[in-house]
């Protein structure tokens, strides 16, 4: 079958679909998008977490059928999908623009240094959340990482000032099995402080 | 051999100053951050490949049982389907594999000896065609009677797992259903038996724990015009992998190339191979790309987990508090297939009395064969069953003496130059008392914090938004545990790595560009790596280069060691580099001022400096636009040697890495159900290369231990020795609403034979966290607990 949404913005078309596919399977396989992960392929873990019509699911339980016509936002649009909310509510602070290009080098501490590591995309565009999510340390092996980034995102524009018994109410479908979520608290609180700063 | 020529094991002492900014001991953050959070970081389940096919595998549904039939007519007949190999096709006489010992089979010949071991694999064009041909694979079992514990494991007519066994250990274990026996025996326990006013025995179980990293197991094999092999793969250890993957593939390691993608996490669970073969053979076969890619339900049945383990003590101890002698008997369960077993059981019974002053030990740790799935390397492996059990020992002496548990544990605790049980001295700082002493002090949680104007938060409660109390029955309680986990290969192992660095410069500027073949699993070793070349090469670029098989070895990212061991390496590499810049400086501009001759000099923001901090010349003006240094050399740390088979005597470990933990739980005494309110971790980490990156690996692998204290098991019905609870539906690890707060404190007591003073950190916080929750429940509930995980009917008695 032939299957077309928006993804990311972008009206897209899929063909060939078995009808058995899953929404996971065809962003990461037919679409070339594949930083929605596929760590448990049976909605335990979220590390598949999309937005459809704006609500967060695990891409893996919809059908990609059931996606005909709809709205998807994956981790790959997260930076344009919060640089049109901005966009939308004023920002004007840059907090929401081009990621330092010093983004591999820069200490906790928030100075800056050149930094050239190669491949590390340096110079990419980021949402907040992202940019949070780096300087924390919320990220290791980084599986979890595009789920959690998409829900807390989401839970951010919902609630912009979380206490932490709402960001773990939030994130609780969201496995993660390196870091202990300390730091992915830590990655939402500084989102939603410089959120704060920013408006 | 090193082939700087230094000698063994010498640490590299000279540090440069780290005034270059990115150097050691500086938070800089992850140089794979950005991609990883923007979904383009490429791990092994991303891998594509134009016109690739799929591969899946088949695997046993049954534990043990003799191979009747397979018949692959009707798979084969599916279209889409391009290949269906069992072991009638492997290509050569090499069809086993195995860490050390080569015992598990590529594809069943003749039987198979767990539930889950592969049987035959199918290559299409289309994942789910793969699947549906695999199911039409009719294979025909006759049952065989199973082994799933030591009783029937070593009964005199048990029957064997692996006949004809030929392996270093067979001639050592009393039944060869025991893959590896290691006796400890020091002093006299019998006789100093008699000096101890308490004696306090138990025997506790520990559950078996998956290492559930979220990358499931997969990769790409793309078949290559030499008629060789390219594999993209999550591993632990590329060059081990390559070692077992290019024999049975009938291919010269060099036609077997590897690159290592990204890998979602690893805790020992990808040591051992998992379908790099199967991918290889299937590639080699249909001559086209091929991607596995299991999915939840098999990375339950692919990969080892940590062995679940029996473990009986006595301990005993003077009135006045010194424990007199401690005798043990651990018992691991290795499943079918021998993985790592052998190290289990040296980690296992050498750390077997845990942190303290013990003169007099009777210690033996066996592994069995069995037809349980096979158990093999997890984060902290062997010490982690060990420390759950003599941490709830050290709490009953202590309750015995009517002495305070972190008391009594302080007044036994190790320190430089204590023995362990094998006869080694620990020769580097052991702050086991004041890790402890560090732990207690940190401030207590607020009681019933779920309390606020609006009635209780029930999130904050046990059973959480169940909302299945508002306070009532709830109890909190407090526990300590502290333990040793031993950092890189012991036992004789030649435990070296191997690093690549090129110094030039690139548009006007010094570059350092670092490769080895060190497995990123996640722990940040990328990040640490640049930071060192920083310090050492007084440049700010630095470029890591992609792992993979055209550098020498790393060794495993396993075992706390690469930091110590891949990072000593990239220490010395980047030192031999900077002598000879020094050198060719010293040709050019040696006759310009006497300081090149004479003065200590180094290379400190891109410049080369005297340790007075004069400028001699810049990098750039050293080397030339198309010159560069390069080295590539192997390091290693100082050797160790086997335990004695009898004895267990021997110097057998590198180093040692200490964490404790205060744990601090709600209890609701009704439905036993746990909250863990606070897990407060003391560790000394020798250096902080990277503080972020310790904190998040002390507080990951704390997380990794809570969660078998109070949740985590993998279930395997004694009767058939079928696993019950293959997904993360049944199988459960901590989420965020699980996991409390963890305070960290971090001490930096400098090892000198060390580089940089460090200690490997990544397992030790994951030994004392279990006992810690456990002893907490203990304090909460008064009942004595001796299996992990605890389940509520452990705390109801219903």
């Amino acid at each position: 079958m032939r299957v077309n949404f928006t993804v990311n913005g972008r009206p897209q078309e899929a063909d060939d679909v078995w009808e058995g596919e899953s929404l996971l399977y065809v962003l990461r396989e037919r679409l070339g998008l594949p930083g929605s992960k596929n760590a448990c392929e049976q909605g335990e873990c979220g590390s598949c977490t999309v937005r459809l019509d704006g609500v967060p699911v695990c891409s893996c339980l919809v059908a990609a059928g059931q996606a005909e016509g709809r709205d998807i936002v994956t981790v790959e649009g997260l930076a344009d999908h919060a640089k049109q909310r901005a966009g939308h509510s004023g920002c004007g602070t840059g907090s929401c623009g081009p990621a330092d290009a010093s983004a591999s080098l820069d200490g906790a501490d928030g100075r800056p240094t050149r930094g050239t590591d190669s491949h590390t995309g340096e110079g990419t565009e980021l949402a907040p959340i992202q940019q949070a999510f780096i300087d924390a340390g919320a990220v290791q092996c980084g599986f979890c990482t595009p789920g959690l980034l998409v829900a807390a995102d989401e839970m951010l524009e919902r609630n912009p000032n979380p206490s932490d018994a709402d960001i773990r109410e939030a994130l609780s479908g969201n496995l993660c099995r390196c870091t202990g979520y300390e730091k992915i608290m830590d990655a939402v609180r500084l989102a939603a402080a410089r959120q704060g700063e920013a408006v | 051999m090193p082939s700087n020529g230094a000698p063994l094991g010498t640490p590299t002492k000279v540090t440069q100053a780290s005034r270059t900014k990115g150097g050691i001991g500086e938070s800089t953050l992850r140089p794979d951050g950005t991609l990883k959070v923007t979904g383009e970081f490429a791990y092994s389940s991303d891998m594509w490949h134009e016109d690739m096919l799929w591969g899946q595998i088949l695997r046993s549904t049954v534990a043990h049982a003799e191979i009747v039939s397979i018949d692959t007519s009707e798979a084969l007949a599916l279209p889409g389907v391009y290949a269906v190999m069992t072991y009638d096709d492997l290509p050569t006489d090499v069809k086993n594999y195995g860490l050390e010992i080569q015992d598990t089979p590529v594809l069943a010949h003749g039987k198979v000896r767990h539930h889950g071991e592969p049987v035959a694999i199918v290559a299409a064009d289309h994942p789910e065609t793969a699947r549906r041909a695999a199911a039409k694979i009719k294979v025909e079992y006759r049952e065989l009677p199973v082994v799933t514990d030591e009783a029937s494991a070593t009964a005199p007519d048990a029957i064997l797992i692996h006949e004809g066994r030929d392996d270093h250990h067979i001639g050592h274990v009393s039944h060869p259903n025991i893959v590896h026996r290691q006796p400890i025996v020091r002093g006299d326990a019998a006789a100093a038996a008699a000096r101890a006013d308490v004696v306090v025995r138990g025997e506790y179980t520990f559950g078996m724990q998956d290492q559930a990293f979220l990358g499931p197991e997969s990769g790409l094999a793309v078949p290559e015009e030499d008629g060789g092999v390219h594999l993209y793969i999550a591993t632990q250890w590329l060059h081990s992998d390559l070692r077992q993957i290019a024999p049975v593939l009938g291919l010269p390691e060099s036609k077997v190339r590897m690159t290592l993608s990204g890998v979602g996490g690893a805790f020992g669970g990808r040591e051992d191979l998992s379908m790099q073969i199967h991918a290889c053979l299937l590639a080699l076969r249909t001559g086209k790309p091929v991607k596995i890619v299991y999915n939840r339900f098999e990375s339950f049945f692919g990969h080892v987990h940590r062995h679940p383990a029996k473990l009986t003590y006595e301990h005993g101890a003077t009135r006045d508090g010194k424990l007199t002698h401690v005798k043990c008997r651990i018992v691991l369960d290795g499943g079918a297939y021998a993985s790592a077993s052998p190290a289990v059981v040296g980690n296992a019974s050498s750390l077997g009395v845990g942190p303290y002053v013990v003169e007099d030990v009777d210690i033996e740790a066996i592994a069995l064969y069995t037809n349980n799935p096979p158990c093999g390397a997890m984060r902290g492996f062997g010490a982690v069953q060990a420390c759950f059990a003599y941490e709830a020992q050290m709490d009953k002496v202590a309750a015995e003496l009517g002495m305070d548990p972190v008391e009594f544990r302080q007044l036994n605790a190790m320190e430089q130059g204590t023995l362990l049980p094998t006869g080694q001295p620990v020769d580097s700082p052991a702050p086991v008392a004041e890790i402890l002493r560090r732990v207690k002090a940190m401030p207590l949680p607020p009681e019933r914090q779920w309390e606020s104007s609006e009635g209780a938060d029930v999130r904050q409660l046990p059973g959480g938004l169940s909302n299945t109390t508002h306070g009532e029955g709830v109890v909190r309680g407090i526990g300590y545990a502290v333990g040793i986990k031993n950092v890189g290969f012991s036992e004789g192992f030649d435990d070296y790595s191997t690093a690549k660095v090129r110094m030039e410069v690139i548009a006007g500027e010094p570059v350092a560009t670092v490769h080895t073949a060190m497995a990123e699993v996640g722990q940040g070793g990328v990040t640490v790596h640049a930071q060192i070349a920083r310090t050492e090469l007084g440049v700010s670029q630095v470029t890591i280069q992609p792992a993979d098989t055209q550098v020498g070895s790393a060794g495993s990212t396993s075992a706390s060691r690469q930091t110590y061991v891949t990072g000593g390496a990239v220490k010395n590499s980047c030192e031999l580099v900077r002598e000879k810049v020094l050198e060719i400086g010293r040709r050019k501009f040696g006759s310009y001022h006497p300081a090149w001759a004479t003065a200590e000099l180094l290379l400190e923001g891109g410049k080369v400096v005297t340790d007075g901090g004069e400028v001699l010349a810049d990098l750039v003006d050293v080397l030339d636009e198309d010159s560069c240094v390069e080295v590539e050399a192997e390091w290693r740390h100082r050797p160790t040697e086997p335990f004695d088979l009898r004895t267990g005597q021997g110097n057998g470990h590198v180093q040692y890495s200490f964490a404790a933990h205060r744990a601090v739980v709600e209890v609701d005494t009704e439905l036993g159900l746990v909250k863990v309110i606070e897990l407060a971790c003391a560790q000394d980490v020798g250096k902080a290369l990277n503080p972020l990156s310790v904190i998040g690996q002390i507080q990951g692998g704390t997380t990794q231990g809570l969660g078998v204290a109070v949740m985590e098991e993998i279930i395997v019905d004694p009767r058939t020795a079928k696993v019950r609870n293959p997904s993360f539906t049944d199988y459960l690890i901590p989420t965020i609403l699980d996991t409390p707060t963890i305070p960290v404190d971090v001490l930096e007591l400098a090892d000198d034979h060390a580089p940089y003073g460090l200690r490997g950190i990544g397992e030790a916080p994951t030994l004392s966290s279990t006992p810690a929750v456990l002893a907490a429940i203990r304090n909460a509930t008064g009942l004595e607990l001796n299996r992990t995980p605890v389940r509520p009917e452990h705390l109801t008695g219903t």
